[in-house]
């Protein structure tokens, strides 16, 4: 037993934090940006990594780039286009509920309908609620397409549940980060703020679910190509309702942290949370669909 | 990245896992027995080789890495066992801070349970600020004659040996003047009193009276005022849930609840956390083969252990409220975890000063 993450896969991570510090949006007002989108969609093309899965990439190596993603607010496709590759399309966007979450400049939706992949046309695609990445509803007719077999199926839907996960731990670390950054700068009756315990116990505490969060994601994340798929769903379950859960708190103590500022739009607290709850959203886990009792 | 067993852990587990089916029939039934048994437990543990995993082999430990402890606490919660005694933290302060004399002469007895041990650290003025602490040694020919009172002492009702705190020196500052002693707990000088707590047990807790208790010169670990060293060592690895094999204990108690009515929430979320600790103690594990030794990091953990126990701790209301006295008083003693080793506050208190580096 050695769950330390392989050389090659803290190479991936840093290569993916470092493309999402250069090219994401630094900022809400860069959202706005489109030369920068430009750059980031042709940089992100050229990784290949929407392509990882079907390049024999472990759900390991997915989550690592996702959860650095959302880390940066990556705003173009990645969660998207990695799982609908998964299901054997590139060039197409995964579909939930009949709409394609993460469908900037993709007109090609692919989902898993019971066994069978199936794959359909997409509309116009528009941001919404998430800032960062563009929905779009499925327009044309569906064309039912190849049927996987119940364990790939599985495995499957553990990948999406992990990927949103991952997702979410990025948006929550971000959130964080930034909180922290202004705890330290903002300063009240001559002191940074996060000299107050009240204000620090929040960052502290928010720092034991992101560590909480790392370690079962890891294990999830792990677990979809290695566990049997029984055991895989279980955990990405877990791991899914735990980091939803974190973040949600970790995004609103870091808007709360903020103060005034954390209320305003110019502030990108909102812009993780809205994320988090969007990804969270994404096949969704109640705790009644978690199974009491470890064995 | 691999989170299965190797050939030989996996050996390692099978072996454990045939004897503690062999144990099982003998396990306590409540937690009364448990207390009552404790020591027989450990003995027997250390006995059959699976105890004391990663402790050098001439102190009686196995030499293997400390993934193995995982093993340890994953196949006792498997088979309803009791827990792992709660000793790494005592082990590794005399190891990092004892000279070679002594670890030779005390750790073979600590790990093997044929001596028990209690800790001497806080006073009743002296918790959360344990550098505040009033037990005064003073030194008499080859001796120090202790006067003092010590609280929260764990298993001082059993205890032959005690790693005691005390102030050598009042005219420096706070912890500079702090010496650490290891001193025989069977002499006219030291008075036991238990504390009930309020799940009803008298075994865990006790007080300490010193009342010109003697204890030989060599016994100070180290040197006069490196008390406080050795104590930082000590609070630090009782924090770490990898230590104290905790996850175990609380997989029991979901395991007991599962069963019993139909499944809340609130259990939902505290196997959902208990499954979080499990991992989160592999990843700790895991990172120790790095070589990564923690420091403050141990806060990280100790609250994430500490959420994990009080949900469970609701978990038990929400199953079985107060209608089964056992589980009852699991969800009572499960209050304590964000008071012992350090209270959630000073944990956060550390967390943001030590790690996120905001000048709390």
């Amino acid at each position: 037993m050695d769950v330390r993450l392989t050389s090659e896969q803290q190479q991936l991570r840093d290569a993916a934090a470092k493309l999402a510090d250069d090219l994401g949006p630094g900022a809400v007002g860069e959202l706005d940006d489109g030369e920068r989108v430009a750059r980031l969609e042709k940089t992100v093309a050229a990784t290949g990594w929407r392509s990882l899965r079907s390049d024999g990439a472990s759900g390991v190596e997915v989550a690592l780039v996702a959860e650095e993603f959302g880390r940066g607010l990556v705003d173009v496709p990645f969660l998207g286009p990695v799982l609908a590759d998964d299901l054997g399309h590139g060039d197409a966007t995964v579909v939930f509920g009949a709409i394609a979450p993460d469908a900037r400049g993709l007109r090609r939706g692919v989902w898993l309908d019971g066994d069978r992949v199936t794959a359909a046309d997409l509309g116009e695609a528009s941001p919404g609620v998430d800032l960062t990445r563009w929905a779009a509803p499925v327009a044309g007719d569906r064309t039912p397409a190849d049927a996987l077999d119940e364990d790939k199926a599985q495995r499957a839907h553990a990948l999406a549940l992990v990927v949103t996960a991952a997702d979410i731990l990025g948006a929550a670390r971000g959130a964080f980060d930034l909180a922290c950054d202004y705890a330290k700068m903002r300063e009240q009756y001559g002191k940074a703020i996060g000299s107050y315990q009240a204000v620090a116990h929040l960052l502290a505490e928010s720092l034991v679910l992101i560590e909480g969060s790392i370690s079962i994601l890891r294990y999830a994340a792990w677990a979809v190509d290695e566990e049997e798929p029984g055991v895989a769903a279980e955990a990405a379950r877990v791991a899914k309702v735990y980091c939803a859960k974190s973040a949600h708190t970790i995004c609103e103590t870091s808007i709360q942290v903020h103060g005034g500022i954390g209320n305003t739009w110019e502030c990108a607290a909102h812009v993780y949370l809205r994320r988090v709850l969007v990804s969270t959203g994404l096949w969704p886990v109640s705790l009644k669909e978690i199974s009491v009792g470890l064995s | 990245m691999d989170f299965r067993d190797s050939d030989s852990e996996l050996a390692f587990r099978q072996r454990l896992r045939a004897w503690l089916a062999e144990q099982a029939p003998n396990f306590p039934k409540s937690t009364q027995e448990y207390w009552a048994r404790q020591g027989e437990w450990h003995q027997s543990l250390h006995a059959a080789g699976f105890f004391g995993a990663t402790w050098p082999k001439e102190f009686g430990g196995l030499e293997l890495p400390p993934v193995y402890d995982v093993i340890v606490d994953e196949e006792l919660a498997r088979a309803g066992a009791p827990p792992r005694p709660s000793l790494g933290y005592l082990v590794t302060g005399l190891g990092r801070h004892a000279s070679k004399e002594l670890q030779q002469r005390f750790l073979p007895g600590m790990i093997d349970g044929t001596q028990r041990w209690c800790q001497g650290f806080s006073e009743p003025g002296a918790g959360s600020d344990l550098a505040s602490l009033t037990t005064t040694a003073t030194l008499d020919g080859d001796e120090y004659v202790i006067n003092g009172h010590k609280i929260w002492t764990s298993y001082s009702d059993v205890a032959d040996w005690c790693l005691l705190l005390a102030r050598t020196d009042k005219d420096v500052k706070r912890h500079k003047g702090i010496s650490a002693f290891l001193i025989n707990m069977h002499q006219p000088g030291i008075e036991q009193r238990p504390l009930k707590m309020i799940n009803g047990v008298s075994n865990e807790f006790g007080q300490v009276l010193f009342d010109g208790a003697r204890v030989p010169a060599s016994q100070m670990v180290g040197n006069p005022g490196d008390g406080w060293a050795l104590a930082m060592t000590v609070v630090g690895h009782e924090r770490e849930p990898s230590t104290l094999g905790y996850a175990a204990r609380y997989e029991k108690t979901v395991n007991q609840l599962a069963p019993r009515g139909t499944p809340s929430d609130e259990l939902a979320w505290a196997t959902v956390q208990v499954h979080v600790l499990r991992q989160h103690v592999r990843r700790r594990l895991s990172e120790q083969l790095d070589g990564i030794s923690h420091g403050p990091e141990g806060s990280i953990d100790k609250l994430l252990m500490t959420w994990v126990e009080q949900s469970v701790g609701h978990a038990v209301l929400a199953q079985t409220g107060t209608t089964d006295t056992d589980l009852f008083n699991t969800y009572l003693y499960s209050r304590s975890q964000s008071v012992m080793g350090g209270t959630s506050q000073i944990q956060k208190n550390i967390i943001a000063g030590r790690i996120l580096r905001m000048a709390v």
